[in-house]
């Protein structure tokens, strides 16, 4: 880790959004990970995010497991809410928070242990209830912080750092949030930001339990030769399906150049997600020809990455259990607690 | 590389970093950055790259940090010569130059911090070069005893140089001597300090002693001669009234010197300065000191584009010495012969047809100051009229000596130029780095070598790496702004010309200012074979100068970075092409050198080196050939 902070000072020249911020204002503080860590990556790709979408700092809850993955919230957007929970029920934590508050946006950030092991009930559930939120998965497919034992997602045939091969089948999160019923669908890596970036941007515009399975090369025990989740194993195997381009709502949507080739995508609050087609087998809005897709190219050893599937119309959480439509701490006592006649009428309509 | 990755390359790229052209593998991109040429990294110490004698800055700057006083006093004292004359006088060069004023909003008070070496420094003595224990044989003449002579002086005489200074003036010093007032440098500095010079060895000064003839000089055969005589003619201005109320108009140099060497002890009560630079500063504060109450500066043009230094203007205005601006002189008004006044007429700038700034009379009234003495300070000329031109020495139309700017011969081989002398008036510093090129030309020419061909400069990179993220430099910056340094107070200031005004920072304040230097010197060396582009370096960056990008010409990878680099200025530092073909590239305008991105780096591919250059003079030029 490094032992100073990181100098206030910055380049004179720094964009700022509509709120006056610089990309500077969404940092956390300095990442106690190991030098070169992927999930710092995935950290600074959510400060990029978050300053280009003009977020205000305090709207975001973010909420973690246990693991190095878990930690990183600390790492990027210190003005914002957050909440270290226990080992892989983060998704219960934050089901819980949305239920609460359903005004604040939700991260929970998780790793393939904390989501695929101990928490892979969890991180079904949570998807399957459609929670309103953006769930990241940095995936390295080792336990990091116990010293590179082989996680639930790493692939079979894959080798330690020791040379000993994985007997296991890996757990792929991207199917299984497909098969829960996730509304929106990613993968990327940690390595290529300009797609991180704009997954991360369209998975907060989007309403619904948004997944992001994030390849992240764990520098100190999986990143060589035999490993699938190092930097050059990824950049050798990865098959982007599309680009895709985040427009927000108020920015006008110009013509197309390439209408063969570009969908836009229109979601719930009125950003339109632009998609260029990079692979010619895919379609983004039907779940089971994706499914197939993915798993067409898993057997040809490639990792498919960009935004895999949307469903521009999802309904969330809210909506499905028709809850009032204001966080609770705004209602006041009457309305939190109408009395007995209340209770009673409500007893009556149940007998 | 598989088609997975050139898919990556052909999805549209965010706006910010969008550009006329430049994809991977373009042939017209940058080629990778040269480290091994000593004046790339010397161009990233902006103090060192700026300062005339390339005094390594940042070097004696952690020396004064961890109270090794003495040996940042040497360090300047190698380099520059004068440190504390110059710690309390120098131009500052270095100042407008330092990184910190591009990221902050004022540079490392540098000049003051090498005043705090000079200070609190022990005895010197034991450092100084070993006088020469006999004479090489070879006699020189030096004509003027200021600031470029000395450093001749300094740089030769550890060789045994018989060394004959000649000056009009009773000491050592020259115009530091007679020109810079007491209230701003201490005599006892200036002894100080041209005392080591004329201590080193086999030198024998004629003080008092003005070189009439240089014919006559050239006959008494010495083996070089070197005129370091300065600009010592103060500009007059023919105006009406100028000889009727001559008892009343002095020229400012002229009166500085005899002020300093106390001919002159006091002034009228009101007094107009004319001129803008850094003696008209220097005429009107000794003014206020000698009985001036009411004392202005009046300049011709604006108060912007006046030459002085952006400090001297405060220090004069500090002392309630108001500047009047956008006034020529056009009359001085005289009654009985008695100065009455100084008539100006009002001009405003204006650009003319050709886009040149040019003063033109606003129409309105001419203006009436009423005043008991004028000091005209408007520039200063250099006069030779005692070379003969027909001594081999040319001349050009400006009746300037023809010297080689790189080795500061004239066109008598025997005869070299340096300080005011050689190319008119600038600075002290300036005239230490003439003196030091001087020095070797005339110590190659004594010993029959090429004078053209120069000594290469010393240089050493050495990786700063102590532990897994520990620097044998303190990586840890101050976010405090430039301190203040200590006044004396007004009211004693101004009643005595020789208490020094400044009181310099004491330790604890000049420690405290060391803190701002971002240690330029520590480069950030980057091995390209060893980058696994993580992005980790670019991700921690605080100034946004890393970028992993596909290369492109220069104008626009400058665009397609980070962040826009957009001082032309300085350099970008690129690698060779990376795994992916891209390539790294690095901004050195607002780098910090805070070594963050050697600190993420999981492997090392970036380092933290500190570049030390060192400027070979004749003395080590000498030394480490025999």
């Amino acid at each position: 880790m490094t032992y100073i902070t990181k100098p206030k000072l910055h380049h004179p020249k720094l964009p700022v959004n509509a709120l006056g911020f610089t990309h500077r204002d969404y940092e956390g503080s300095v990442s106690t990970l190991c030098a070169g860590c992927g999930h710092d990556s995935i950290s600074a790709a959510i400060i990029q995010a978050c300053f280009e979408i003009d977020l205000p700092p305090h709207r975001l809850a973010k909420l973690s497991g246990i693991g190095c993955s878990s930690k990183t919230p600390t790492y990027f957007l210190g003005q914002s809410h957050g909440f270290n929970t226990v080992h892989g029920r983060m998704p219960s934590v934050l089901t819980g928070a949305n239920l609460a508050n359903r005004d604040l946006i939700y991260m929970g950030v998780s790793g393939d242990g904390d989501s695929a092991s101990i928490g892979l009930g969890q991180f079904a559930h949570c998807i399957r209830r459609g929670v309103n939120m953006v769930y990241i998965v940095e995936n390295n497919g080792v336990y990091g912080l116990t010293k590179g034992q082989f996680s639930a997602t790493a692939d079979k045939g894959s080798k330690s750092k020791k040379g000993v091969a994985n007997p296991d089948s890996p757990m792929d999160l991207v199917s299984l949030a497909l098969i829960a019923g996730a509304s929106f669908v990613g993968r990327s890596f940690s390595g290529d930001k300009r797609q991180l970036v704009e997954l991360i941007k369209a998975a907060i515009g989007h309403q619904g339990s948004a997944f992001l399975d994030v390849i992240s090369p764990c520098i100190a025990f999986n990143n060589h030769a035999g490993s699938t989740k190092s930097f050059d194993y990824v950049r050798e195997h990865n098959e982007a399906a599309n680009a895709l381009e985040f427009l927000e709502g108020r920015q006008e949507i110009t013509i197309d150049h390439d209408p063969g080739t570009t969908v836009n995508v229109t979601q719930h609050d009125g950003s339109v997600l632009r998609l260029r087609k990079l692979a010619e087998d895919h379609d983004p809005t039907d779940r089971t020809s994706v499914m197939n897709f993915i798993q067409r190219h898993n057997a040809r050893g490639e990792i498919v990455t960009g935004l895999l599937y949307v469903e521009p119309d999802s309904e969330d959480l809210h909506h499905r259990l028709g809850v009032t439509k204001r966080p609770l701490n705004s209602l006041s006592d009457a309305e939190l607690c109408p009395g007995s006649g209340a209770l009673q009428k409500i007893n009556e309509g149940l007998r | 590389m598989s088609a997975g990755t050139e898919t990556l390359e052909q999805r549209p790229a965010p706006d910010k970093r969008k550009s006329g052209g430049g994809h991977s593998g373009d042939a017209a991109g940058m080629p990778p950055t040269d480290i091994s040429n000593p004046a790339y990294f010397h161009k990233v110490v902006d103090c060192q790259w700026a300062c005339p004698a390339h005094t390594p800055v940042p070097e004696y700057i952690r020396l004064i940090a961890a109270g090794r006083y003495t040996e940042a006093y040497m360090v300047n004292w190698k380099s520059n010569v004068l440190p504390g004359i110059l710690g309390r006088t120098c131009d500052r060069p270095c100042e407008p130059a330092c990184r910190r004023g591009r990221v902050e909003e004022e540079p490392v008070a540098i000049c003051r911090l090498k005043r705090v070496a000079a200070d609190n420094k022990s005895d010197i003595s034991a450092l100084l070069p070993p006088k020469p224990a006999k004479k090489n044989g070879k006699r020189i003449a030096l004509i003027g005893a200021g600031p470029a002579a000395l450093t001749v002086v300094r740089d030769l005489a550890p060789l045994g140089y018989e060394l004959v200074v000649y000056d009009a003036d009773k000491k050592g010093g020259g115009m530091i001597r007679s020109q810079i007032p007491r209230f701003r440098l201490p005599e006892e500095v200036i002894d100080e300090e041209v005392g080591y010079i004329l201590d080193r060895g086999f030198v024998e000064t004629r003080f008092g002693t003005r070189i009439d003839s240089m014919k006559q000089l050239l006959s008494e055969n010495y083996d070089a001669v070197f005129v370091g005589s300065g600009a010592p003619r103060g500009r007059d201005l023919e105006l009406p009234g100028r000889k009727e109320a001559a008892k009343n108009i002095h020229i400012g140099i002229d009166w500085l010197s005899n002020v300093s060497f106390e001919h002159i002890d006091k002034i009228g009560k009101r007094v107009i300065v004319l001129g803008g630079g850094n003696t008209a500063m220097d005429c009107c504060r000794t003014s206020r000191r000698l009985g001036g109450d009411d004392v202005k500066v009046i300049v011709r043009s604006g108060f912007d584009e006046m030459k002085a230094s952006p400090w001297e203007k405060e220090d004069a205005m500090h002392e309630g010495i108001p500047i009047f601006n956008f006034l020529v002189p056009k009359e001085f008004t005289h009654k009985n012969g008695k100065l009455t006044g100084v008539t100006f007429e009002k001009v405003v700038a204006k650009q003319d047809d050709k886009g040149r700034r040019q003063l033109v009379p606003s129409g309105e009234p001419d203006q009436h100051f009423e005043c008991d003495d004028v000091l005209i300070a408007v520039g200063q000329e250099n006069a030779f009229p005692w070379i003969e031109r027909d001594c081999g020495i040319e001349f050009d139309k400006w009746n300037m000596p023809k010297v080689n700017e790189t080795t500061f011969q004239s066109t008598n081989p025997k005869v070299f130029f340096g300080g005011d002398a050689a190319f008119g008036p600038k600075n002290i510093i300036w005239a230490v780095a003439h003196g030091h090129d001087a020095a070797v030309s005339i110590d190659k020419f004594c010993n029959g070598e090429d004078v053209s061909k120069r000594p290469p400069p010393m240089t050493n990179l050495v990786s700063q790496k102590m532990g897994i993220h520990e620097w044998s430099y303190d990586n840890d910056i101050s976010n405090e702004l430039r301190h203040k340094v200590p006044m004396r107070d007004q009211k004693i200031a101004l009643k005595d010309i020789r208490a020094e005004v400044e009181l310099g920072f004491d330790q604890k304040l000049g420690y405290a200012e060391t803190q701002r230097c971002l240690n330029c010197d520590v480069q950030t060396v980057f091995s390209a074979p060893l980058c696994i582009e993580c992005d980790a370096c670019m991700d921690i960056c605080p100034v946004d100068c890393i970028s992993f990008t596909p290369n492109a010409p220069e104008p626009d990878l400058r665009q397609m970075l980070s962040a826009p680099a957009d001082n032309l200025t300085q350099d970008l530092y690129v690698s060779v092409p990376l795994k992916t073909s891209r390539v790294l590239v690095k901004d050195e305008d607002v780098c910090l050198h805070c070594g963050l991105c050697a600190e993420r780096c999981p492997t090392g591919a970036w380092d933290m080196q500190k570049f030390l250059l060192e400027i070979t003079h004749a003395t080590e030029a000498r030394c480490s050939r025999a």
